[in-house]
């Protein structure tokens, strides 16, 4: 299916702002993009399998932070940051 | 992944001058720089009087430390993360011209019996010269990491991590810790003894292995810690910065949250030198850095405790202060800082190097570097508008 990267990921895929990878769960999706884009995961998901806080995927309009949740039928997936409405500096 | 660029920065045509003029060499002292928003390499000429900067490398980055291996002159080990993506280490063998991420950054086990899983890293340190490509990384939560490959590949070190009174001693959960999160620091290694090693947390106090991180025992007798109910308590301190000196290992200074320490081996007890500092500006502070050769010379800069905890100057007036007696008296360096200024000199980014006479460095909160090429005794501004500097090392 297509990925579409968050521009602080491109430097793990060439700066390519959506790839092709395979899953039947989000968590096997992004195991995926890792296998072919080593290092990738490690930013966006925790050595708990926890999707870190600053980061959302999109399955079509539906955030998702459950990483079991299944792809059946999914075309697209959005890796994207999160943006919280406010910042520090 | 490999991000690259086209010539090394000891290249004299990758640097832009700081000032008017451009050093007519850069055989002088280079200093890494880590910064809220990416890291900057500065050179000095041999006479350490012009300098000159890099463009920024990884701009928009935390970087919380960027450290060279002393053993081998070239490996650098930089820890980064950004506001969204998760922490790693970079590392580049060819003194900062490419860079690659570790293949396995540190991280807890899957499944750690705690649930920790690191926020950031926050220290780095090479380990002994006897151990080639080790280093130990400290992070937040306060997790301890080593490497043998020169910093591609970390594990946990499981007799810290996992230690049965790790729960006891670290801040876990950190949610009522320092506000970027508890942090593990200060990792010194004995230069006799590989075996040897010392950490501190902020908060949780300075902690010994002398089996190689197999098994810990606190050392903070003689430590205020005035933020407890109870200060007289083995564990709960809050070091801000530990050091060991090379020459006399035995010799550990340690500025503190609540003063400025001195211990001297095999004692176990931390004795308050900062008692000798000048009332009206106390002992608290973030740095103490070391005399390469001597070991009764260090310096600290001075931060207003009281109240709320600015963590500015005491009374807005930026001063170092140097002992040259281990503590028992301390001096004055301020010739050349601005008389009044609100900023902070974190834990990691005061320096020395190692020419005589030593030169002293501190990056600040509001984005400048100051040097002194006389041992503190004249200051002068070499490079201003960076970000937030988070650490000041000596390449």
């Amino acid at each position: 299916m297509k990925v579409r990267i968050a521009s602080p990921l491109r430097s793990y895929t060439g700066n390519a702002s959506a790839v092709v990878a395979d899953g039947a769960t989000v968590a096997e999706l992004i195991d995926d993009l890792d296998h072919r884009f080593p290092g990738l995961a490690f930013r966006i998901v925790d050595e708990q399998g926890q999707l870190r806080q600053h980061m959302v995927v999109w399955i079509g309009q539906e955030r998702c932070r459950d990483l079991s949740t299944a792809l059946d039928g999914v075309d697209e997936v959005v890796i994207m940051q999160a943006l919280s409405g406010g910042c520090i500096g | 992944m490999t991000i690259g660029t086209e010539t090394p920065w000891s290249t004299r045509a990758d640097f832009e001058a700081v000032g008017a003029e451009m050093p007519t060499d850069l055989d002088g002292p280079k200093l890494l720089i880590g910064t809220r928003k990416g890291a900057w390499i500065l050179a000095a000429d041999a006479a350490r009087e012009r300098w000159a900067v890099t463009p920024p490398m990884f701009l928009g980055q935390i970087i919380q430390h960027l450290v060279l291996d002393w053993r081998d002159g070239r490996t650098m080990l930089m820890a980064t993360k950004t506001g969204h993506l998760g922490p790693t280490v970079f590392r580049s063998t060819d003194g900062g011209c490419t860079w690659t991420e570790a293949n396995r950054p540190p991280k807890f086990r899957a499944g750690d019996a705690h649930g920790r899983s690191v926020r950031t890293v926050f220290w780095l340190a090479p380990g002994h010269a006897d151990e080639p490509g080790a280093w130990y990384a400290g992070a937040s939560p306060q997790g301890l990491f080593r490497s043998t490959d020169g910093g591609d590949t970390w594990d946990p070190v499981d007799g810290w991590n996992d230690h049965p009174n790790w729960g006891t001693w670290a801040e876990w959960p950190d949610v009522e810790g320092t506000p970027d999160g508890s942090m593990l620091h200060s990792i010194l290694v004995d230069p006799r003894d590989a075996r040897h090693l010392y950490l501190a947390l902020s908060g949780g106090g300075v902690f010994e292995s002398s089996d190689a991180g197999g098994d810990w025992r606190p050392l903070n007798a003689g430590c205020a810690a005035d933020f407890l109910p109870d200060p007289d308590v083995p564990t709960g301190h809050d070091p801000h910065c530990v050091r060991l000196h090379p020459q006399r290992p035995d010799r550990l200074y340690q500025q503190n949250h609540c003063g400025i320490y001195r211990m001297d081996r095999p004692a176990e007890r931390w004795q308050r030198i900062g008692d000798n500092m000048p009332r009206d500006v106390g002992d608290i502070g973030f740095p103490v850095e070391l005399h390469p050769r001597d070991p009764d010379t260090a310096w600290v800069f001075p931060m207003d405790g009281t109240d709320v905890w600015p963590r500015t100057s005491p009374d807005g007036r930026p001063a170092v202060y140097v002992t040259r007696d281990a503590g028992d008296s301390w001096s004055r360096l301020d010739a050349g800082l601005p008389p009044r200024a609100w900023f902070t000199v974190k834990r990691q980014a005061m320096t020395v190097d190692d020419r005589d006479p030593v030169g002293v460095y501190f990056g600040t909160t509001g984005g400048e570097v100051w040097a002194s090429a006389d041992e503190g005794a004249h200051w002068s501004r070499i490079v201003g508008h960076l970000p937030e500097i988070y650490s000041v090392e000596m390449a």
